[in-house]
């Protein structure tokens, strides 16, 4: 029954967001900005909480989520550009694009992830680099540096409730997978993999499987943004944007997904806010980062908790 | 019948020969000790047995089947099962998840019924809640399914090792110092404990310990290490009076 209401929450919720940006769009309430924001924060949600399956569950620091996201959006880029009407085109990219980015996370993953925290992380942060440079040289598919130009618009707010659902899916699979066997073999692998190979578990296996996953999900979102932005630079990918996107999952709590949806839409939202600042603004954005880390750590946050759970508490009793 | 067969098991680290030329037979469902002084080499034993370490020579048979060279992921589907000396739980998981993790393998559903939750997920899932709880109830941990690992007082961890390690259904159970770290009171009440589990899931238990006494009150037989090499091997009353081991002993 408590598992129940939980879920219906969780309905109640995503169906009155969506409900919400319908109103608020349609009725005209949103300013220009607000609205050009609506797919940025969907598509930063897919990000973050794909990354924190890597990052929060498999316990892995990965720096080259960008570099998934541009493979995706790059070869997502080419079957829109294909001319095939919309209602084909779309989901074939977001397909396409998911699929270029989970072989290249299956390419990359089965060397890589046989090293250890700091190392992984600089290996990735690297490959990230030489993927870019790919694209830039590649300039008879890619533009080069001038950019991929002339991409149709079809992932933009009028596309709204396509966006939506791909983020609706993500979230829900990637919330399956971590109440699942396999998930909890992940979680296992983070909290000690020396214990998890001796009940049985295949560590590099559920190691390449998340990541393969999360890039996949990753390459999903790369394509919504070719699809928003109409054009693709391969300087929109360097570390800076896997840097945002793990900053979602950091301050979300590594590895609660709720805490990363949160994260990615603030952290979208926010700067955008901030733009009538102008000089101020990265001061600004700056400080609200540390302040919600120190909350996340904060004597504060543990007494709300052990609130909330004392409440849990008096209910089960 | 012999369910495992040790022979001529060696390794070094560096020039030390760590464990050197171990034979051990030992039957199905017997509660067998190895015990010896510090550093003699008893934990690399086990690291041996469960394929962490490749020995520099010997074989390992597990009812005939060879384990040196197969993966510990392998090596516990063989139907070995360990704990450690230091305690190596999922510290961020439930101590209900810590159980479940380990029936990986005995309760099995596919990727795609992870993904979706379909009624093939919910029922197996059930299955392992069930079992889990069962396993649970054992070490009188129940109570704390809810609980992280971590919060767990010291020696319900240490319980909470032994029933992820029963989880596997193990054909051999590997305990590295299971009393370590608890007072005389918890101490008895464990010896109890895995007394009961091999009665109750038919396994056969190899056990380490550092008391002596202790180890000679549950242990049906007995296998001494000193620096790496075996100094006896016989029924407690006999090893546990033997001079060499009395000085091997006294000697730390
Ligand atoms: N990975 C390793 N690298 C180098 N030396 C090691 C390694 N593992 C064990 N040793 C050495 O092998 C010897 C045996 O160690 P082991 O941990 O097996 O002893 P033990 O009998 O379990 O001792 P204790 O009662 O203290 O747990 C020690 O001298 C130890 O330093
Ligand atoms: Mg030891």
């Amino acid at each position: 029954m408590k598992k129940y209401g939980k879920q219906i929450l969780y309905m109640v919720i995503a169906v009155g967001a969506y409900a919400a940006v319908m109103l608020l769009v349609n009725m005209g309430l949103l300013s220009r900005q607000m609205t050009s924001l609506i797919i940025p924060v969907c598509m930063n949600i897919i990000l973050a909480v794909s990354l924190c399956l890597v990052v929060g569950f498999l316990g892995e620091l990965s720096l080259g989520h960008a570099a998934f996201m541009s493979i995706g959006a790059y070869s997502g880029a080419l079957v829109l550009k294909s001319g095939l009407p919309v209602v084909v085109s779309l989901p074939l990219a977001v397909l396409v694009g998911g699929c270029c980015a989970a072989v290249l996370g299956f390419v990359v993953g089965i060397p890589v992830l046989r090293l250890k925290g700091d190392y992984l992380a600089i290996v990735t942060l690297a490959f990230g680099e030489i993927i870019k440079s790919v694209f830039n040289a590649a300039t008879p598919i890619t533009g080069g540096a001038g950019g991929m130009k002339k991409i149709p618009a079809v992932t933009t707010y009028k596309n709204f409730t396509f966006v939506y659902i791909l983020m609706l899916l993500v979230i829900l699979l990637v919330s399956y997978l971590v109440n699942s066997r396999h998930g909890r073999a992940i979680c296992a692998i983070r909290d000690n993999y020396i214990a998890a190979e001796t009940i049985g578990i295949k560590v590099s296996r559920f190691k390449t499987m998340a990541f393969v996953i999360s890039a996949f999900m990753a390459g999903m979102g790369g394509v919504i943004y070719a699809g928003n932005i109409g054009i693709l630079k391969p300087v929109n990918f360097d570390y800076n944007t896997s840097i945002e996107i793990l900053v979602m999952v950091v301050l979300g709590g590594m590895g609660n997904i709720t805490g990363s949806i949160i994260a990615a839409l603030l952290l979208t939202v926010l700067p955008e806010m901030l733009r009538g600042l102008s000089n101020y603004r990265m001061l600004v954005y700056a400080v609200v980062l540390i302040a919600m880390m120190l909350f996340n750590n904060s004597p504060m946050k543990r007494i709300l908790v052990e609130k909330k759970n004392m409440r849990q508490a008096a209910k089960i009793q | 019948m012999t369910l495992l067969e040790v022979k001529n098991l060696g390794i070094s680290f560096g020039g030390l020969r760590a464990v050197d030329g171990l034979n051990m037979s030992i039957e199905k469902g017997a509660l067998v000790g190895l015990i010896g002084p510090n550093g003699a080499g008893k934990t690399t034993v086990f690291n041996l047995l469960t394929g962490m370490y490749l020995p520099s020579g010997g074989s390992i048979k597990l009812e005939g089947t060879e384990l040196v060279g197969k993966s510990p992921a392998r090596i516990s589907q063989e139907g070995v099962a360990r704990t450690f000396q230091n305690i190596r739980l999922f510290s961020q998981m439930t101590v209900m998840d810590n159980v479940k993790a380990a029936l990986h393998n005995k309760i099995k559903y596919n990727l795609a019924a992870s993904f979706l939750h379909t009624p093939e997920y919910r029922r197996k899932e059930r299955e392992m809640n069930e079992r889990a709880r069962e396993i649970l109830q054992v070490f009188e941990l129940e109570q704390y399914v809810d609980y992280k690992a971590s919060n767990l007082p010291y020696g319900k961890q240490r319980k909470l090792e032994i029933a992820r390690a029963l989880a596997t259904d193990p054909k051999l159970l590997l305990l590295d110092e299971p009393a370590a770290g608890m007072n005389p009171n918890e101490t008895a009440e464990l010896m109890e404990t895995i007394e009961l589990i091999r009665e109750k899931f038919g396994v056969t238990i190899l056990l380490i310990e550092h008391d002596m006494k202790l180890v000679g009150g549950i242990c049906e037989y007995l296998y001494v290490l000193n620096f790496g090499t075996e100094l006896a091997h016989g029924l407690p009353e006999e090893v546990l009076n033997d001079p060499q081991v009395i000085t091997a002993y006294l000697g730390e």
